[in-house]
């Protein structure tokens, strides 16, 4: 059952197109596949390679603008910037890799930090270039969802692939020894300043794709929505760690629960805050909803302590523990 | 040519001199001990050849190649190859993982890395531990795993930083064959160790240092009746008998 469970995963989200027609949970959908992008790459250089990453953002902001320049300063279709947002990621993410893998643990972490907030500001502020504030729109080649959709589904099955890859090579083998002991790694003939610049190049390029895909999908964007520090990079993380540091198929259930956790607040409880309020005609009520549903990041906050406290390794690498709670899992293992 | 030569190692640490101009040189095929009590600087000297602290002054040569300040990965591939004294599992990788990561520095593919870490496990007497993670090993036999992981690498030149430490005395006899085997392949070891029945029994020659100098150099006779070695470790009274 297990085995097969990714290709009958597949094989829903190849149809479920043709199944749900509706526009918003095809809406819905396109951002789990973007998320699921995006924690791919998140789960190499964080999950793998043991370098955590606060700065995901930095990657994400630029491929989106990447793909909103290509349009507005090149004329040049935003498409062709699915790759070149990938690259123009690099090469942030190459000197600042250069420079930052210096640094251990908790120091590299807040470099990331402060790269996301530098990339911010520098879309903020070169007006001349970026717009600024005012952002960038651009026209949407596809009226309908459902070509985003499947592109957005051809680099998510591309990356979670292409990851698995990665990990059963050699590349795979040093980037998890770099993360158990970078100096023991290094004893064993480990370029560990190479193998790091690598790990995070690949973060960097699935990361800046899915940036690009965002500004091809959403036709509009700010630095304040893409750079985001808290709706893109924190989301990366948890993405990551609600569905398993380090595990192929973590980024995937990872962002199917962090985009339904999103949803569900930003909609106050999938209306039901709104509803009750109608129904009540109460003020109070009124105002609990507008403060719940900008209460999100308040509910990731909770999400990841629980998450950690209860499921250190995330939900694909705890699988047995949840197995073992449920009454015929239970039964399996004792039988076992 | 000579094999391999530590010429006039310095290092300090602030105002300290862990490592005080100290030379020896190592012949090929032999086994060399380093001796000397608690932070007399033998680990210092291990940390200096891999460059994990670079010297203050001094040269570390290898084969007539003069490898200070090489990075450290580097100094791996010119085939000296060390372990630690607090050992350094790859703690969430499987044992075959650990020594597959290792088997890398040499082999091209996959398949061949796969080849040369089981043959390594099977020389080093772990390969009934392979699918174990590396974390749940008892302390001598992650002590063992130092050892194979780094003759994964293929090394001419092994520095053994107190891998006796902590064994028990049926562990020790296993440990000191296990040395033994690897220096019948060809491969010269330094070995640091404070369990004097160990590096008494398998070292060829011995040098003492203590306060990070040199106090004497020669056969385990020698150097464990040198009135210096005496000193350093029972103090003066025992020296003038």
């Amino acid at each position: 059952m297990k085995r097969f469970a990714p290709f009958l995963l597949l094989v829903i989200l190849i149809l479920f197109p043709l199944l749900v027609r509706d526009d918003y949970h095809q809406h819905l959908m396109i951002l789990v596949l973007m998320w699921v992008v995006i924690g791919a790459g998140w789960n190499v250089i964080a999950g793998y390679t043991g370098q955590v990453s606060f700065g995901d953002a930095a990657f994400f902001g630029t491929g989106a603008y990447t793909a909103g320049l290509f349009a507005t300063k090149l004329g040049i279709s935003p498409w062709w910037a699915m790759a070149a947002g990938g690259v123009a990621a690099m090469a942030v993410a190459f000197p600042f890799g250069w420079i930052c893998f210096r640094l251990r643990g908790a120091y590299f972490a807040l470099a990331t930090l402060a790269l996301n907030e530098v990339m911010r500001h520098i879309a903020t502020i070169w007006e001349d270039l970026t717009g600024g504030m005012v952002g960038i729109l651009i026209i949407q080649t596809f009226v309908s969802k459902v070509p985003y959709y499947y592109i957005a589904l051809a680099l998510a099955v591309a990356a979670v692939i292409g990851v698995q890859a990665v990990m059963g090579s050699k590349w795979g083998y040093y980037f998890v020894s770099i993360r158990e002991d970078q100096d023991a790694a290094e004893s064993l003939g480990i370029d560990t300043h190479l193998y790091k610049m690598i790990s995070l190049n690949i973060a960097a390029f699935l990361t800046g794709m899915a940036g690009s895909l965002y500004m091809n999908y959403m036709g509009f964007i700010d630095p304040e929505v893409v750079f985001s520090l808290h709706d893109i990079s924190i989301m990366a993380i948890l993405v990551g760690i609600v569905g398993g540091v380090g595990t192929v198929y973590g980024p995937v259930v990872g962002a199917f629960i962090m985009v339904a956790v999103h949803e569900f607040f930003r909609t106050g409880f999938f209306g039901f805050f709104k509803g009750l309020a109608a129904l009540t005609g109460s003020q109070a009520i009124t105002t609990l909803a507008k403060y719940v549903m900008q209460a999100h990041v308040l509910g990731f906050g909770i999400l990841v302590v629980v998450v950690i406290l209860v499921l250190p390794n995330g939900i694909v690498g705890d699988w047995k523990k949840i197995t073992g709670w449920l009454p015929l899992g239970g039964g399996r293992r004792s039988a076992a | 040519m000579r094999f391999f030569e530590v010429k006039n190692l310095v290092k300090y640490f602030g105002g300290l001199a862990a490592v005080n101009d100290v030379s020896f040189e190592v012949k090929e095929g032999e086994i060399f001990g380093l001796i000397g009590p608690n932070g007399s600087g033998k680990t210092t000297i291990f940390n200096l050849i891999s460059n994990f602290h670079s010297p203050t002054s001094g040269s570390v040569l290898f084969k007539g190649r003069d490898i200070t300040g090489l990075k450290t990965h580097r100094i791996c591939k010119a085939r000296i190859a060390r372990t630690f004294q607090v050992v350094k599992p790859l703690g969430r990788m499987t044992v075959l993982d650990n020594v597959v990561a290792a088997a890398f520095s040499r082999a091209k593919t996959k398949h061949e890395a796969r080849d040369l870490a089981m043959e390594t496990l099977e020389f080093c007497g772990l390969a009934h531990r392979k699918d174990m993670l590396a974390k749940s090993l008892p302390i001598g036999e992650r002590k063992r795993l130092e050892i194979t992981r780094a003759m994964a690498t293929l090394p001419e030149l092994l520095l053994l930083d107190e891998t006796a430490a902590g064994l028990n005395p049926s562990e020790l006899v296993e440990a000191i064959d296990l040395i033994r085997k690897i220096r019948e392949k060809g491969v010269t070891i330094i070995i640091v160790e404070h369990i004097m029945k160990v590096i008494m029994t398998i070292s060829d020659r011995i040098h003492a240092i203590n306060f990070g100098r040199t106090i004497a150099e020669g056969t385990p006779g020698e150097v464990a009746n040198h009135p210096a070695v005496i000193e350093a470790y029972l103090g003066e009274a025992y020296a003038r008998g």
